[in-house]
């Protein structure tokens, strides 16, 4: 009797076990879908291409150890070459076609407006590589955004020039809507911090010289910075060209500069400019208790031994982005797209390279002015500002 | 700095500019001039020069790698002339005007393939990012001044080429008269051949010392190749000189423009002074009365 009870016992746990190895083999077969856009090649292609190749890593890393829960990830990627147009027919691919459980990007701001509308219609959970403050002001249920905000880039630009003693300016932005953003946020906030701009110039985004912008700039006596909004090449042409006519007043630039190309392009140019930014790029420098230095130096090794090239803040962008999606994955236990973005609301303390991110249902930036720091250029390198 | 400083300051800026736009158009001009056919993939030539220059840089001295960058972009303008036009029959001057926009958008993709999405450059040529020399208060970079020799040089050789070499009275023929140059024992393909071959060069080489000022990467062919295109019509098509002090007259535009204006509107203003030239003198500002009708074929 008892041995009849311990067979059958056994056979239904085998018959269990059996059955829950078909239900995960069939899981196993079918991926968790994340869709991304970015703008790997076009003229943004200096963010998307670096968010690419990142996403593309950790895509693998992770299915490389048994995935989400057990299911592995597919990344399902669109070259949108910048073109709002594109993304949102990607866009639209991706929410009725493949139906993924979330989309990441768009590298850019201009994009990610085109599309906001968009996935709150279809539930769809987007979480931005794009800085822009009107991404999630107002807040849109399923709209995300990891980048620091334009306005906290701004704080710290006017906080360091009063540090210096510099009350009077001039802002030069690119024809874009970076640039643009960035013009508006300086312009609004320039009375409040008690900064004077005294000159303001937009110039196009594939300009190739600007010392006439910059003669223009001389010309207004008085002038003690200069600003310049850009994500452009025109970064290092500025710098440039200021030291060649010989305008000696610090140079601003925003977080675009950081990418060690534009230092390199600029070469001895480039020393001094500052520029607010997240850690990732000083990750070296940081203690070794800090709370972000274990993740930051992580992706920094896994990066440059893949790809061989410098890391940058907006390879950082997709890092942030997908494993953001990966932990409401875990914490919601499954695909279930509602109960993803719950858990990604109320993340908290969540370590990425862009800041610690504390969503809320309010915020949906996640990150405090401590986000940023400071960071000049000395030696061709980036490193922290320090006020003398 | 005083009013006339400043303006000698613009005027300067407005040189940089200028002259490298009249780089890029020369490399116009002469397939112009040769052969009827306005190249709008002469800005990739520009580009490729650059993109190759950069990579040689890696591994030989400067000058070889930018002579090697020329040759190599100079053999490529050859190939494709070879590849799309030579078996092209009963074609018109649109028909090979709309093959150059499609190999400009090919011969970004191939770049773009090749190398990458990054922003790169040769170094100065003389100093480095920040050295200028300086006249009476203002400041010029001494990479225009390579800039303004290599135009300047160019055109030189050009002149000597296609008036004093058997070759450029050749190809200077196929311009007039392809019948009577056919008839005369020319070989039109071979002369349109070499033509797109030495504009190729050309832009190469133009590629190579604009890079230290404007950097290089895959997407700068086609805004370039747009201003040297003003620079060669307001110019004058046909006559390399015009072509120059076209490329010079808008960069100086441009920068009077931003003294007076915003600077966003400095397009806008030299296209319009361009729209009013050929308004008034639909031949450019230089050009020979009869450049225009060349080919009409």
């Amino acid at each position: 009797m008892t041995t009849t009870l311990h067979r059958f016992a056994a056979a239904s746990l085998l018959g269990v076990l059996s059955a829950f190895q078909t239900a995960s083999a069939a899981n196993q077969a079918k991926p968790v879908k994340i869709g991304a856009l970015f703008s790997v090649t076009g003229p943004a292609s200096f963010l998307g291409a670096p968010e690419a190749k990142t996403a593309r890593m950790l895509v693998e890393k992770i299915n490389a150890s048994g995935g989400v829960g057990g299911r592995k990830l597919e990344l399902v990627l669109k070259d949108t070459a910048g073109s709002p147009e594109k993304a949102v027919s990607f866009a639209k691919q991706l929410i009725e076609e493949d139906k993924v459980l979330a989309i990441i990007g768009p590298s850019t701001s201009g994009e990610t407006m085109q599309i906001k509308a968009l996935c709150e219609e279809n539930k769809m959970i987007l979480i931005s590589c794009a800085a822009a403050e009107v991404i999630v002001n107002p807040v849109a249920k399923y709209v995300f955004k990891v980048p620091q905000k334009d306005s906290q880039a701004v704080t710290w630009i006017y906080r360091t020039m009063k540090e210096k003693g510099i009350r009077k300016i001039a802002v030069l932005s690119s024809n874009d809507g970076f640039g643009a953003a960035g013009k508006k946020q300086l312009e609004d906030m320039a009375k409040a911090e008690g900064i004077e701009i005294a000159a303001d110039e937009v110039y196009d985004r594939q300009a190739t010289d600007l010392s006439d912008v910059l003669t223009k700039v001389k010309s207004n006596a008085g002038v003690q910075a200069v600003v310049n909004w850009s994500i452009v090449p025109a970064q290092s042409i500025v710098a440039k060209n200021m030291r060649q006519i010989g305008l000696d007043v610090p140079l601003f630039q925003s977080h675009g500069f950081a990418n060690r190309k534009y230092v390199e392009q600029a070469g001895v140019a480039a020393e001094g400019t500052l520029f607010p930014a997240g850690r990732l790029l000083i990750v070296d420098d940081l203690p070794e208790g800090h709370p972000q230095k274990k993740v930051m130096a992580m992706y920094k090794h896994d990066y440059e031994a893949a790809y061989h090239e410098d890391v940058s803040t907006f390879g950082g962008h997709a890092y942030d982005s997908l494993m953001i999606v990966v932990e409401g994955l875990k914490q919601a236990g499954g695909p279930d797209r509602e109960k993803v973005r719950d858990a990604i609301e109320s993340l908290k303390g969540f370590v990425g390279t862009d800041g610690v991110f504390n969503y809320s249902a309010t915020d949906h930036t996640g990150l405090d002015l401590d986000a940023f720091e400071m960071l000049t250029v000395k030696g061709g390198k980036f490193t922290t500002y320090k006020k003398q | 700095m005083t009013g006339e400083n400043l303006a000698l300051q613009y005027l300067l800026s407005g040189v940089t500019k200028g002259s490298v736009y009249a780089v890029v158009a020369i490399g116009f001009n002469l397939i112009y001039s040769a052969t009827g056919v306005l190249n709008l993939a002469q800005g990739e030539f520009v580009m490729l020069g650059g993109m190759v220059a950069v990579s040689l840089a890696h591994y030989v001295a400067l000058p070889v790698a930018v002579a090697g960058a020329v040759v190599i972009v100079a053999l490529v303008g050859c190939l494709l002339e070879i590849l799309f036009f030579r078996k092209l029959r009963r074609h018109s001057i649109l028909h090979l005007i709309i093959i150059t926009i499609g190999l400009s958008i090919v011969m970004q993709e191939a770049a773009l393939h090749i190398w990458d999405e990054k922003v790169r450059s040769l170094p100065y040529f003389t100093g480095n990012e920040v050295s200028s020399l300086h006249f009476l208060g203002a400041a010029i970079s001494p990479q225009v001044l390579w800039v303004l020799g290599t135009v300047g040089a160019t055109v030189l050789a050009l002149q000597g080429f296609l008036h004093y070499t058997l070759q450029g009275r050749a190809m200077r023929a196929c311009s007039s008269n392809p019948e009577a140059a056919m008839l005369a024992g020319i070989n039109l393909s071979n002369m349109r051949t070499l033509s797109f071959g030495l504009s190729a060069g050309l832009g190469a080489l133009a590629g190579c010392v604009i890079s230290p000022i404007t950097m290089t990467h895959y997407e700068m062919g086609t805004p370039l190749a747009i201003k040297g295109f003003a620079a060669a019509i307001l110019g004058g098509l046909g006559n390399p000189m015009a072509a120059v002090l076209g490329g010079l007259l808008v960069g100086v535009l441009e920068a009077a423009s931003v003294s007076r204006l915003p600077a966003a509107y400095n397009d806008v203003a030299a296209f319009a002074v361009l729209l009013l030239v050929l308004f008034v003198r639909p031949r450019g500002l230089f050009g020979s009365s009869n450049a225009g009708s060349v080919r009409e074929a």
